[in-house]
Parts: structure tokens; C-alpha cells; sequence
């Protein structure tokens, strides 16, 4: 369990004072895929880096377990980092040491002796699927070979908690996938938590159970990634949602025509085609004028504007709609016209 | 005079003298320079490394008036030529030789006019290293010790050995110099030939000796620093 409590971080700088976190408060929960998602310089990192006191807060205490560890000692902190390792967008591999040395050095810094280093190291490469690429050194690897091998390194000291700081913005599409199947692999057979910092969207929604949106160093939405995406609230959010702008107003404004929004929360992605059926059974035909609606495990989540031809088409879709689980249907309210 | 300095004659006297005279002088260089250069890399790297971490914001940060005083010393012996250093240690050289003249007394200025120099170049090298590296040992749980040993060191070992070559090549060339005030090796025949007693060919031949040696000092350390390196690509 990680208890963030009001964290504030400011930044000396020779001309002004830079508050990269503003009272932060989140929880994460044992076995949490906690993503923690924000444009850059939002705060991410510094957010990360006060989980394990790379970066000390100015303000607040963060409890690991019901410890507060920015009252520890360096010396003490350096083995709650065995607890809680870290893996970086950059992997950061020690480049003249090869891929079984890399793994075996969170080891050697425990002081564990070396041949059961070696055999720890060499269980953690199978795992991830590298045991041929001990004795290689990380020049010869790919991007993604580079990563997985960070993951056993963070591994080797049974961690429980692995910090991710965007571990798959250097990657390509089909590469990010297979590291976060890895991560998502390793938080269920082992029960580690993770903390997931990202821009991407994408990321979040593939392995996410809880998101925190951080905008200008305040979580400005939390909770559960169907919520919390389905319906953003805050300005971050649905910048974050609807990249091209918000949904509707210009889509609204423009047909003369009655509007529904329907809102997904959940709904079951492999159930019947909701406006073909509409269609069939009510004889109302609808047209989408604005859809963005995503899918995550399965559920449904986004909102869907249609227009109808007439008044009471729109009541009798409204009336359908709204008979499908976790879908909502409304009338969209004109102001202008 | 060119004639007269290549003539039968000066050229049998200058083979006898480089027969009799040279292979003292090579190894009076080669372990002058080597010797030298070992004890300055002694003193030289963990001064740069203290350049490198005792700054502020550096992983063992120490106090900025020590910092100071330091970088102050450094400057001031690099900035000393080394022929007036070689004169302004003579009473550190006899204290530890016991002579000022002779090989082994050029060690003690030859050390102290390398050591700041080398603690410069080990200071770069380490600065090299990726602070995203350093950092991500800290998230690991290294003390500041293991991040200079297992971390700093061990990453920056390709520069460490190219900076080397130029360290001893560096040293090559002041000893050489050291023949104006006693020392021994080529630099003193190159001297008291060539320049004392107009036997230029025997200054040439030194002169040649000198080149071949920096090459092959050269080319060794190149190689060694290919070889240490294993970010290059496509080499097992």
C-alpha cells in the first residue's frame, strides 16, 4: 500500500521557485496497475521519483506499508529501494556490463553473494524470455530486448512495487504491447504493484486498473481507467480523452435536428449492434454525428452524439437506448437555435 | 655542412653511439614515462573522481570552499611550464631521490607536472557517464561508493584508457624535455648531440625513436579502447 499525503515539490531556480507537485494525495492499493497519466511537465516524474525519495518532497509523506519514508535515513532508504524498483524510458543498462551482469547488480549492491546472484539472474532472463542473451552486452539488443532486460534487472531483488516512468515511450506500437503483456504478467504471478507514469492513453487503457490524471502538479481526476475515461470531468482530462477538441458543440450547433448523447460506461462489447438494432425494432433511423468511444477489458466507454430526423424519433431511441446496461441516453440541449 | 653531416664518417660515429648509447636510453624512457604515469593515475583518479562527485548536486557532495581550493591547486600546477617546474621541485626531488640529477630524480617532477593533468582528464571521462545511469543506481539502493566503483569507473573505462594514451604520451614528451636538466633517455641525447655538439644525425635518429615509440603507444591504447568498449556494435 502507497499512501501519497498532500506531496508538494518545488524546484529552487536562480530566477523563481517551480512547484512541479501542488498537494498530491493518491492511494495505491497491493496488486494496483496504477496509471498516472499527464502531458509533459505535468509532474509525472517528480511524482514517481518521490515514491522512492529519488527526489525528496518538500512538503507531505509518502507511507510504503504504513512507513513514512521521507523520514529515512539515506542509508535506510537505500533498502526500501530494494522494495521498490524502477525501470526507465531510457532502460539505463550499464553498458559495458553484459545483459546477466546488468540483472546481477541490483544483487551485488545487496551484497548477495555471487554464484546465487548468477543463478537468481539467470532465472529472472528466462522469465523474460532473454536466457540466450546473458552473455551479450546491451548494444546488441533491440529497444524492447533492452526493456525487458531493465524489468529482470528491477526484478532480482523481489521487489514489491515496480515503478515504471515511461518505460514504453521510446518503443514502437507492437513493442509497447509486449512489455506492458510482461508487466501485467509480472503483477499477477508475483502480486507486484505497479506504478505506471505515461502520456499515452493507450498504455493506461491496455493495463490499467486505476488511473490519476496530474495536470500543472495536481491530480486533477482519480479512479477507476473506465470512470475516470468514459466520463472525464477536469479540462486535463478531456484534453487527454478528446485529443481533437471536445465532442459536440460544433456538431450540435451546426444540424437543425434533434441531438441524443448516448454515454458508454461499461457496456458489453460483444452484445448486439445497439443502432442496427435500434433501427430494426424501432424503425428510427440515426445517424452519428460524433463518436469516441474506446474499449478496455471488454466494457465500452465514451460517448456517441446522433442525430434523429424528428422529436419523437428522439424519444423512442431515448427510450431504447437507455434499456442496454451501462448505456446512458439524453437529449442534447440547444442554446442557439 | 648538410654533406659534411652525412658524410661516411659521421655516419659510422653516429651508428657506433646509437649502438652503444640508444638501448640504455629507450628504456630509460620507456620505464621513466611508464613509472610517471602509473603514479600520477594513482593520485590523478580519484582526485578526478572527487571533481566529479564532491561538486554540488554530485552523488557525495563535499564543501565548496574545499572544492575551490582544490581546482585552485590544480590550475596553478598546470599552468607552471614544466621545465620551470622541473627546477621549482628540486628541493621535493632531492628530499625523495636524493639527487636532482639522473633518471629516476625526473619521476618527481614528471609525477607532479601529470598528476593534475591526468586528474583533468579522468574528471572528463567520468563526466561522460549518463546521469540517467547514476540515477538509475540510486533507485537501486547504491551507496555513493558503489556508484563510483561499479557504476562511474566501470562505465567510463573506454575514455579512461584513451585519456591514458594521451596521459603517457604526454609524459613522453616532458621527459624527453628533462634532458635539459640532467635526466636521462632520449630527449638527454637528442640534447647533447643535436644540440650541444651539432651531431644532428644522432639527434634525428632519437627524434625517430621518439615518433616510433608515441606510435606504438598510440596505437596500443587505441586498440585496448576499442576492445574495452562493448556499446560498439557488431563485435562479440
Amino acid at each position: 500500500m502507497i499512501e501519497i499525503k498532500n506531496v508538494s515539490k518545488t524546484f529552487a531556480t536562480a530566477d523563481n521557485d517551480v512547484e512541479a507537485l501542488k498537494g498530491v494525495t493518491l492511494s495505491i492499493a497491493d496488486g494496483d496497475i496504477y496509471g498516472i497519466i499527464g502531458m509533459s511537465g505535468a509532474g509525472k516524474s517528480t511524482l514517481v521519483r518521490c515514491i522512492n525519495m529519488l527526489e525528496r518532497p518538500t512538503e507531505g509523506s509518502v507511507e510504503i506499508d504504513g512507513v513514512d519514508i521521507t523520514r529515512l535515513s539515506e542509508a535506510e532508504l537505500r533498502s526500501v529501494r530494494r522494495d521498490i524498483t524502477m525501470i526507465f524510458q531510457g532502460f539505463n543498462l550499464l553498458m559495458q556490463r553484459t545483459c546477466l551482469k546488468n540483472v546481477c547488480f541490483p544483487l551485488e549492491l545487496a551484497g548477495v553473494n555471487k554464484t546465487e546472484a548468477r543463478k537468481r539472474a539467470m532465472e529472472l532472463l528466462d522469465l523474460i524470455g532473454l536466457a540466450d542473451k546473458a552473455n551479450a552486452y546491451p548494444a546488441q539488443l533491440s529497444g524492447g530486448q533492452q526493456q525487458r532486460i531493465a524489468i529482470a534487472r528491477a526484478l532480482a531483488t523481489n521487489p514489491k512495487v515496480l515503478l515504471c516512468d515511461e518505460a514504453t515511450s521510446a518503443l514502437d506500437p507492437n513493442t509497447t504491447h509486449s512489455i506492458l503483456e510482461l508487466i501485467r504478467e509480472i503483477n499477477q504471478k508475483m502480486g507486484i504493484t505497479a506504478v505506471i507514469i505515461t502520456h499515452q492513453m493507450s498504455v493506461v487503457e491496455e493495463i490499467c486498473n486505476k488511473v490519476a490524471i496530474l495536470d500543472h502538479g495536481v491530480v486533477v481526476e482519480q479512479g477507476e481507467v473506465g470512470e475516470v475515461f468514459s466520463n472525464p470531468k477536469s479540462a486535463a482530462g478531456k484534453r487527454l480523452v478528446y485529443p481533437a477538441g471536445e465532442e459536440d458543440t460544433a456538431v450540435v450547433a451546426g444540424s437543425g435536428k434533434p441531438t441524443i448523447r448516448v454515454v458508454f460506461n461499461g457496456a458489453d462489447a460483444t452484445a448486439t449492434p445497439l443502432i442496427a438494432r435500434m433501427a430494426v425494432q424501432t424503425g428510427v433511423e440515426a445517424s452519428i454525428a460524433y463518436a469516441a468511444t474506446r474499449s478496455l477489458q471488454g466494457k465500452i466507454y465514451g460517448t456517441m452524439l446522433l442525430n434523429v430526423s424528428s422529436e419523437e424519433d428522439a424519444e423512442k431511441a431515448i427510450a431504447f437506448i437507455s434499456e442496454r446496461e451501462g448505456v446512458i441516453a439524453e437529449e442534447v440541449e440547444k442554446d442557439a437555435d | 655542412m648538410l654533406t659534411n653531416a652525412f658524410s661516411m664518417e659521421t655516419l659510422m660515429e653516429a651508428w657506433e653511439i646509437f649502438k652503444t648509447q640508444f638501448p640504455l636510453a629507450i628504456w630509460e624512457t620507456v620505464y621513466v614515462t611508464l613509472l610517471s604515469a602509473a603514479i600520477a593515475i594513482i593520485i590523478g583518479l580519484p582526485l578526478g573522481v572527487i571533481f566529479v562527485t564532491g561538486e554540488k548536486g554530485g552523488i557525495l557532495p563535499l564543501p565548496a570552499p574545499v572544492m575551490k581550493i582544490l581546482n585552485f591547486i590544480i590550475n596553478v600546477l598546470r599552468s607552471v611550464p614544466f621545465l620551470i617546474l622541473m627546477i621549482l621541485v628540486f628541493p621535493l626531488t632531492r628530499a625523495i631521490v636524493g639527487t636532482v640529477v639522473g633518471t629516476p630524480a625526473t619521476v618527481v617532477p614528471l609525477v607532479i607536472a601529470a598528476f593534475p593533468f591526468v586528474s583533468r582528464l579522468v574528471e572528463g571521462s567520468l563526466r561522460e557517464v549518463n546521469p540517467n545511469t547514476i540515477e538509475m543506481a540510486q533507485s537501486m539502493g547504491a551507496s555513493p561508493m558503489q556508484i563510483i566503483t561499479k557504476v562511474m569507473i566501470p562505465e567510463s573505462v573506454p575514455a579512461l584508457i584513451s585519456n591514458a594514451t594521451n596521459a603517457i604520451i604526454t609524459i613522453l614528451g616532458y621527459s624527453a624535455m628533462s634532458g635539459i636538466i640532467g635526466g636521462g633517455g632520449l630527449g638527454k641525447i637528442a640534447i647533447n648531440y643535436g644540440y650541444y655538439r651539432y651531431k644532428y644525425l644522432i639527434m634525428i635518429f632519437a627524434v625517430v625513436l621518439l615518433v616510433v615509440i608515441v606510435q606504438v603507444i598510440q596505437s596500443l591504447g587505441t586498440r585496448l579502447a576499442i576492445k574495452a568498449d562493448k556499446r560498439l556494435k557488431n563485435k562479440q
